[in-house]
């Protein structure tokens, strides 16, 4: 859990890093604390996972991922788990996640992210995952986006 | 779309995590790459005012702060789509959203402070488009890792 601190460096840094030679100096100085104490916080953010990473996010558009393919499956409850670890380990997914369906509009409780150069691309891969599957698999789909509407990341109030 | 220069795809491929917190980061991570600091500081802004990035800083996983990420989609009639993406987006718990071929054409992720935050969103949203929203709550997670290289 966090405190208020940790949710005021959240705040500060949720929209990106200073970009200063001396950044966490930065934030610092903007929240009236010490380089130290916000830099301990995030390293300890960090250890606990709160914060995922610090880094580059870039628009897959933009450095040649132009087709991203949400694969979806229907797949038979008592072996969406099982299936699913394997799945998750394919160099060629980027997420996997088991999530209820929604029926009858939405019959997938399996979700995949693929991401290619062209759609045949993420086809194949679609294919791959089809393959592992097998006679667990009782239908699919791919939805490919088409176009970034929003991707600020999070924002919680300040 | 721009062109990346090669020092534009070591960035990209090397610094998508592990930024270093210390005194002068961007001193560190140039190093590493080769670069000035200056270099690294004027090419990551380069990079993020031609949208190739859109952050630059650390990535939060909000359930481990107590609140919630939850995937959700919306049947958007096609005459409505502008209007209805501006609705969408105007929520700050809005964390991204994207337009897909489907008869569920927009999905986008809650992501809240609080759990009870996400019921609320979803509240929010039916009231203001008046279309249902099919929320997608992770049952389980497999792997997650995002890490892309450029391609280009």
């Amino acid at each position: 859990m966090i405190d208020d601190l940790d949710r005021a460096l959240i705040v500060a840094t949720q929209g990106g890093l200073p970009l200063v030679a001396r950044p966490y100096h930065a934030i610092a100085e903007q929240l009236g604390l010490s380089a130290d104490e916000v830099m301990r916080r995030l390293r300890n953010m960090l250890d606990s996972g709160v914060i995922r990473r610090i880094g580059a996010v870039p628009n897959h558009y933009a450095i040649g991922w132009t087709a991203n393919g949400m694969t979806v499956w229907d797949v038979a409850d008592e072996q969406v788990d099982a299936l699913g670890e394997r799945i998750g380990s394919l160099d060629s997914v980027t997420h996997c996640y088991r999530r209820p369906r929604a029926l009858p509009a939405w019959p997938y409780n399996l979700f995949a992210m693929v991401h290619g150069a062209s759609r045949d691309e993420c086809a194949a891969k679609a294919d791959e995952i089809r393959t592992l599957l097998g006679a667990a698999c009782r239908g699919s789909d791919i939805l490919y986006s088409t176009r970034i509407l929003k991707k600020s990341g999070l924002r919680i109030g300040c | 779309m721009r062109e990346l220069s090669a020092v534009d795809r070591k960035i990209l491929a090397k610094l998508q995590g592990e930024f270093p917190i210390c005194e002068r980061p961007y001193a560190e991570a140039a190093e590493q790459l080769g670069i000035a600091e200056d270099e690294l500081l004027e090419r990551i802004e380069a990079l993020l005012a031609d949208k190739v990035l859109t952050r630059f800083g650390p990535m939060f996983q909000v359930e481990r702060m107590g609140g919630a990420f939850v995937l959700a989609a919306l049947a958007v009639p096609e005459a409505r789509y502008e209007e209805v993406t501006a609705l969408v987006n105007a929520l700050p718990q809005v964390a991204h959203n994207y337009r897909r071929e489907h008869t569920l054409n927009m999905w986008f992720v809650l992501a809240t402070e609080t759990r009870a935050g996400i019921a609320e969103a979803i509240a929010c949203l039916e009231a203001v488009t008046a279309l249902p929203v099919y929320a997608f709550p992770k049952e389980r997670e497999f792997f997650v890792e995002m890490k892309l290289e450029a391609r280009r």
